[in-house]
């Protein structure tokens, strides 16, 4: 099994990496829409509590996928594709892997700077510390805005995302969704 | 001899101190009203340190002392809605169904069943606490706080599982104990 990405193709580490993130992102996203309007206090804390230990556990991990991306090759890009569209599926990767961070920083902003002072207890294992951002409710509403903001930006990249990926595998019919799914494999299809 | 000197003064303080307190007991004798000046706060830590203290500021109670310790008692109802915990979002939780569920249980009610003196100026209050709609047995220890003219007052702490009552949420963020710390006043009548 190859472990690391080469010219040509992912390996398991960061082909690993994309579709846990991939998972417990549109998990996350679905879990932070969904808490919000459910009607017992009791449950709706418990589901805090949930998203809580889940941006914590994305945030550490989009830490070492940014590490892993940033000293890893990448496999090229298939050769017919455009320079306008190579360079918007690079910008759309960065955004993406900057959302990975951005979207659990300013969540934890959220539960930094609210007087509720939750603590948080990171599937009831360690508490992680509140950043040093001062107590404010003001504040906790203007990182809860743009907390909801970024999540929506990026469930719209990743949407873009899938459908570029489609359209390579069904229109243009290249390995890219095809590398992505098998560690180690160039993508060329047989026949 | 040391011992034998030891021992007669100790028997001297005694017989000094004993009237004194059967005096104090004689004063406090009788029945009293708890005032509504009276201080009931409460606290449940938080993991990591700090945690959430409150108060309740509607309740009404009676209690009477006798002479012998053992003979009283004490009833004490007190609002659930009326708790008050800083933030105005964790009141509105701790009103809520999440854990008092004031609209559906309005009052916290308690009776003695049993009082154990426990010291000079203590004693241990046991009694069935009912919040929530679950009546559990409970402990208390009051310890006298002093007596001026028509007013008694008596320092009241103690310490239960929130999980008895259906009240564990957020467990274990937060301690399952609730501490109670409370300033009891009790007025004549």
């Amino acid at each position: 099994m190859q472990w690391r990405n080469s010219p040509r193709a992912w390996g398991l580490v960061t082909v690993g990496f994309h579709w846990v993130m991939a998972i417990l992102f549109l998990g996350q996203f679905a879990l932070g829409w969904y808490m919000q309007g459910v009607k017992s206090l009791m449950d709706q804390f418990t589901l805090y509590q949930l998203h809580k230990s889940f941006g914590f556990l994305i945030l550490g991990l989009a830490i070492l996928r940014l590490v892993w991306a940033l000293t890893s090759t990448k496999p090229d890009l298939p050769d017919g594709m455009e320079p306008t569209e190579r360079a918007l599926a690079k910008a759309t990767h960065w955004i993406l892997y900057a959302l990975l961070l951005a979207v659990p920083m300013t969540g934890w902003a959220v539960v930094s700077m609210s007087p509720l002072m939750i603590p948080s207890f990171v599937f009831n294992l360690f508490v992680m510390p509140h950043l040093p951002l001062g107590i404010s409710l003001s504040g906790e509403q203007a990182a809860s805005s743009l907390h909801a903001f970024l999540a929506y930006v990026a469930a719209f990249l990743a949407g873009v995302h899938i459908l570029a990926a489609l359209r390579h595998h069904f229109h243009h019919r290249d390995g890219i969704l095809i590398r992505m799914l098998r560690p180690g494999h160039d993508g060329r299809r047989e026949g | 001899m040391r011992n034998l000197i030891r021992l007669a003064f100790l028997c001297l303080v005694f017989i000094g101190v004993q009237p004194a307190l059967a005096d104090e007991l004689d004063k406090a004798a009788g029945t009293w009203s708890i005032s509504s000046s009276s201080k009931i706060r409460f606290s449940v830590a938080q993991v990591g340190g700090g945690g959430i203290a409150g108060t309740f500021s509607s309740f009404s109670g009676k209690f009477r002392i006798d002479k012998d310790v053992t003979r009283s008692g004490v009833t004490f109802q007190l609002k659930a809605a009326s708790v008050e915990a800083g933030d105005a979002r964790i009141t509105a939780f701790i009103r809520s169904d999440a854990v008092f569920d004031a609209e559906r249980n309005p009052v916290i009610s308690f009776k003695s069943t049993r009082v154990t003196r426990t010291g000079d100026n203590e004693a241990k209050i046991e009694g069935q606490l009912t919040a929530r709609g679950i009546t559990r047995t409970v402990a208390f220890q009051a310890t006298f706080d002093g007596q001026s003219g028509n007013q008694i007052r008596f320092r009241v702490t103690g310490k239960m599982s929130r999980a008895l009552f259906g009240m564990e949420i957020g467990t274990p963020i937060y301690s399952n104990s609730v501490v109670f710390d409370m300033e009891m006043k009790g007025v004549r009548g």
